[in-house]
């Protein structure tokens, strides 16, 4: 059941991944990419993640694409243009993709190679790392320098947005 | 069985897919919704990685990453937008006056 529900959150996220880098609509990709988001967020619940799949779902599904959307739709570039081809890199496209896929075959390959098998422990420990409150409290005391730097960074890239998208006086 | 390799293979996939986004796409959006496609490859590492030692920190690096994303993808708009409005386009090979 688990594995029928595993495959099929993964097909639709690399269907749609592979669709958001397969077109030219700018609008069309970052709607496919919330897609793909939610496929990641039920692979979320089925690694006894519920608070990550949620803020997978906000944050990224609802924050930072209705972010791109608003750009999108500001931009008005409605496809990519056709630009020709330069003279710099004239099969740049072609070994990108060879580039790419030696990637995919290293990495899955290195990746089989670990050998790893199951997922450990059973179901009744796995419920540890799934609750909010454990979370919660190690975010507060072992990683509090961290989250109160997380807003420091936060601070300053809106002001930098603010200051680099601004109109010039 | 549902084991941790499924989901680290997967992961593997989709970060390649984000890097032929970067190198074959010429719109500045799209690149960077190619690297919220690597980002999120990478998000689901820690979590599986996490589930597997049966810890919480790999969602907490998940949080933060999460947050270092959408810093990211405001000031990287920011820069799309100011792009743009010098150069009415958004290909990358418009933007190569510091290249060469």
């Amino acid at each position: 059941m688990e594995l029928i529900a595993f495959y099929a959150f993964a097909t639709l996220a690399v269907i749609s991944s592979l669709l958001v880098i397969g077109q030219r609509r700018p609008m069309t990709s970052v709607i496919l990419l919330i897609v793909s988001f939610g496929a990641l967020s039920g692979l979320y619940v089925l690694l006894d993640a519920p608070f990550t799949a949620v803020t997978q779902i906000i944050i990224y599904a609802g924050a930072i694409m209705v972010l791109f959307l608003f750009v999108v739709m500001l931009l008005n570039a409605h496809t990519e243009d056709d630009v020709p081809k330069t003279a710099v890199m004239p099969h740049g496209a072609k070994i990108g993709v060879v580039l790419s896929l030696a990637l995919a075959a290293e990495v899955v390959w290195a990746l089989q190679r670990l050998g790893v098998t199951g997922f450990g422990p059973d179901q009744g420990a796995s419920a540890s790392i799934s609750s909010v409150a454990r979370i919660g409290s190690a975010l507060f005391t072992t990683y509090a320098f961290a989250f109160e730097v997380t807003s420091i960074l936060i601070l300053v890239a809106m002001v930098g947005a603010v200051v680099i998208a601004r109109r010039e006086p | 069985m549902l084991s941790l390799n499924h989901f680290l293979v997967l992961s593997g996939i989709l970060f390649s897919i984000g890097t032929a986004g970067v190198f074959l796409r010429r719109n500045l959006i799209t690149i960077l919704l190619s690297i919220e496609i690597m980002l999120n490859a990478v998000n689901l590492t820690f979590v599986a990685v996490g589930r597997y030692r049966l810890i919480v920190d790999g969602q907490i690096i998940t949080f933060f990453v999460m947050t270092v994303a959408a810093a990211e993808a405001a000031v990287g708009l920011a820069l799309v937008i100011a792009l743009f409005r010098h150069r009415e386009t958004l290909s990358p090979d418009a933007f190569t006056m510091l290249k060469w």
